[in-house]
């Protein structure tokens, strides 16, 4: 049996070249003067992605992304890094979705698919980092997951075993496929293009599917499907005199979280 | 970092206009578009394919091979049970290259090649020496290919070229004890074995790059009796076939990380490439004219990296209140450290087209073999000098291990030595002088410059140009007017081929001038020198 892998990826602007420009006056992203990478722990779950396909015959890698059509390019870089296929999510019904709707989307993107045996994707995007994308397409998908993956341990035709990260440790987990896989920064780092790839994927047309094409509730899409509302960005720099410096007593301790329990954040 | 995206002058080279004809010669008027599904279809698309494919590579450069080169030169290869073991760093880089499918860019399709032109690939191994002028060697040496590709027989080239791709290394087997620059003093002795149906190779070769590589082309004496040249035939030995054993590796002063090793052949079986006899005269020849174009690009990455490590300790380190940078004398340094640089790499592309054109054009390739030495002489001469001011420019502390310059100082000093030393380029440039053929190509440019758009500035550059040829030539009569064959006249060869290269550096610079003005400071240095030295030389032989 050959292994249907999916790997979820998304087009980020790139935080670590962030110009003076960055912010719009009104705290909004000004996403044109920002440039756009491949989300970088995506990348890691494209690597162990392509290590399964490395270790098993006959696997193939499919990268599903959600954005505008320019959100091709990481599709393009992804398959001269040796995934066989991908496509785009590219739809203005898309737009304005949260990660409810965005789980939703992409579930019924990858159902139209037929069997997935495994969906890796990064455990968080640089631009949003809830985390929350890959564990509700696993939800909607009703297949377990392993989140926080760091290493791909074993692999047969029937189940992943993954280490994982823990707050203190880590643990090895081996699940039944299908399976949902998050993969955390601490994966190994994605294998660089190949040239030839590189130059075959040039002339390619990267397939755009709209919200018609996969058998979607418009109501759940978009904005309209997202209950998170942003009332306002703010862009905070915490500046030293904001600071606080305790002495590491009992009474400052106690003082802290009575501050804390009176601004309402414990 | 990017070491091809963070310099916008490779780009430059790789747009030049004359790629268009460069591209057609190399893709045979695109014979392969539309039945390969790379072959590109027009000289747009062949750009753009190099553009992509180098910014992989200006990635891996700058990522993978910079960062290791520091551990690569601690940590060296070593020698273990008669063979090499590379450093880890090196074996990591060259990881990253083959998975990349980078390794014999060069080669035809059909040997899963990316069939690119010269330009391209000196332009590659320009940042790979950037990165690591030791592991230039080891990429570099895949030239080799090109040799097996142009001479060997189908049966030669159908076994050994899809390896190459694969990653398989080479090496270029010719120094031995008493063979250095002298090559026809060769002895490892080449004998036919009628039972096993090939050559065996008896002898010992010294001072071999990537000594213990995977392909070997070895340099041996077929032809019993004989003490020349002649007898002297070119053969592809593998190392999977055994009969080969590293004696030592060479304790170096730098390119660490590039085993230098002293080889034993015994019984090691091989093939002849090409016809015999041909070994030193026709073949070794090609593949060193190859080889001295790529100690250009790795002397052109080491400027390049010399010129970027002082340019930032000057901009960080302050004195009297000020960066270092803000200073006239550390400014004068910076400015004629990126001109060399220009200089020495807008020859070396202009060299590479011309490589390149001679598939096709016997008067390019009479130019390629003329600029070949050019480059070869100036681009490691200024690598030495580069590296020599950028431990300048950090004056105490680039003494210190601590700082990169120290590494590209030793690194730098085998570049005017490997592949023909200086003072053998200036021998090879000799035909070139006597026959004028020099002062043609710089009519060409001289012309080329006058039909485009000149500033007034860039007017009085040409002028000035003009004037250092004319000098040129009288210095020229001076020097020969006890004969080609006197003293004298031998005693000004260096001079005067460094007076033409900086005559022609001034043009090419001129040329991309009007291109894009930024090469003009660059371009000035050279006018500046090329007049201010045949004058001294003028004068230094009227007294």
């Amino acid at each position: 049996m050959s292994l249907k892998i999916v790997v979820l990826a998304k087009q980020v602007p790139d935080t670590h070249n962030v110009g003076a420009d960055a912010m719009n006056p009104d705290g909004t992203v000004n996403r044109a003067a920002l440039p756009t990478v491949f989300n970088p722990e995506d990348l890691k779950a494209l690597e162990m992605a392509l290590r399964v396909k490395d270790q098993t015959d006959g696997a193939s890698v499919t990268v599903v992304t959600m954005g505008p059509p320019r959100a091709a390019e990481i599709i393009k870089d992804a398959k001269s890094r040796g995934a066989d296929d991908g496509f785009v999510l590219s739809d203005a019904r898309f737009a304005g979705a949260d990660t409810l709707a965005t789980s939703y989307a992409i579930s019924q993107a990858i159902k139209q698919l037929g069997h997935v045996d495994i969906i890796f994707g990064g455990r968080q995007a640089i631009d949003g980092d809830t985390a929350q994308v890959g564990p509700q397409v696993a939800e909607k998908l009703e297949i377990p997951q392993i989140t926080y993956a760091e290493e791909l341990m074993a692999i047969d035709n029937k189940s992943i075993t993954i280490r994982r990260r823990l707050e203190r440790g880590t643990e090895v987990v081996k699940a039944a496929m299908p399976v949902l896989v998050t993969v955390t920064s601490a994966g190994e780092d994605c294998r660089f293009p190949n040239a030839h790839r590189l130059i075959r994927q040039a002339k390619d047309e990267i397939r755009m599917i709209n919200a018609d094409s996969i058998d979607a509730d418009m109501d759940r899409l978009g904005l309209k499907g997202s209950p998170t509302k942003v009332k306002k960005i703010e862009n905070v720099v915490l500046a030293h005199k904001e600071s606080v410096v305790l002495e590491p007593t009992e009474a400052a301790l106690n003082e802290l979280s009575a501050t804390l329990i009176k601004e309402h954040i414990l | 970092m990017n070491f091809y995206t963070d310099n916008e002058n490779l780009s430059f080279y790789l747009h030049h206009p004359d790629m268009e004809q460069v591209v057609a010669v190399k893709e045979k008027n695109y014979a392969e578009a539309g039945s390969h599904p790379e072959a590109p279809a027009n000289a747009e698309e062949a750009v753009a394919q190099y553009d992509m494919v180098m910014r992989l590579l200006g990635d891996i450069a700058g990522d993978v091979i910079a960062p290791n080169a520091e551990e690569v030169d601690h940590v060296g290869p070593s020698l273990v049970d008669g063979h090499v073991e590379y450093a880890p760093g090196t074996r990591r880089n060259l990881d990253a290259l083959i998975q990349s499918g980078l390794y014999g860019m060069a080669l035809e399709r059909k040997y899963n090649g990316l069939n690119f032109p010269r330009v391209v690939e000196v332009m590659a191994a320009e940042m790979i020496a950037r990165a690591d002028v030791g592991f230039a060697t080891i990429w570099g040496l895949q030239d080799c290919a090109e040799t097996i590709q142009h001479f060997a027989c189908e049966e030669l080239k159908d076994k050994y070229l899809p390896r190459i791709y694969e990653g398989a290394t080479c090496s270029m087997d010719l120094t031995e004890p008493d063979a250095g620059s002298d090559l026809q003093s060769v002895r490892l002795k080449a004998t036919w074995d009628e039972a096993s149906n090939c050559w065996r190779l008896n002898g010992v070769k010294r001072f071999i790059t990537n000594g213990d590589a995977d392909l070997h082309l070895v340099l041996a004496r077929s032809e019993e009796g004989t003490n020349d040249g002649r007898g002297l035939s070119y053969f592809v030995f593998d190392k999977a076939d055994g009969g080969m054993t590293v004696r030592r590796i060479e304790n170096k002063m730098g390119i660490k990380g590039s085993p230098t090793a002293e080889l034993q052949f015994t019984n090691a079986p091989a093939q002849i490439v090409g016809e015999r006899r041909l070994g030193l005269i026709k073949y070794v020849m090609s593949l060193m004219n190859g080889a001295r174009l790529g100690v250009g690009a790795q002397s052109i990455g080491l400027c390049e990296a010399a010129c970027r490590e002082a340019e930032a300790y000057a901009a960080s380190r302050e004195q009297f209140g000020h960066s270092i940078d803000k200073f006239v004398a550390v400014q004068d340094l910076l400015a004629q450290m990126r001109a060399r640089t220009d200089g020495a790499r807008s020859l070396m592309y202009e060299t590479a087209r011309y490589v390149d054109l001679s598939a096709s054009s016997k008067p390019a390739s009479r130019i390629a073999d003329i600029l070949t030495p050019l480059v070869k002489l100036n681009a490691s001469e200024f690598a030495n000098r580069c590296a020599y001011d950028c431990i300048q420019v950090h004056g105490g502390s680039g003494f210190m291990k601590e700082y990169a310059c120290e590494r590209l100082y030793r690194d730098a000093r085998i570049l005017s030595i490997y592949e023909g030393t200086s003072q053998l380029q200036v021998v090879a440039a000799m035909k070139g002088i006597a026959s004028g053929a020099y002062l043609k190509q710089i009519e060409s440019y001289d012309a080329k410059a006058a039909e485009g758009t000149l500033t007034d500035d860039m007017e009085r550059c040409l002028e000035t140009l003009r004037k250092a040829t004319e000098e040129y030539k009288k210095f020229y009569e001076l020097a020969a007017a006890e004969g080609t064959t006197s003293e004298l006249f031998e005693h000004q060869t260096r001079a005067l081929t460094e007076v033409l290269s900086n005559i022609i550096m001034g043009y090419l610079l001129l040329l991309d001038s009007q291109r894009d003005e930024r090469f003009m400071k660059s371009c000035k240095y050279f006018v500046k020198e090329a007049i201010g030295e045949v004058s001294k030389h003028i004068a230094e032989l009227s007294c």
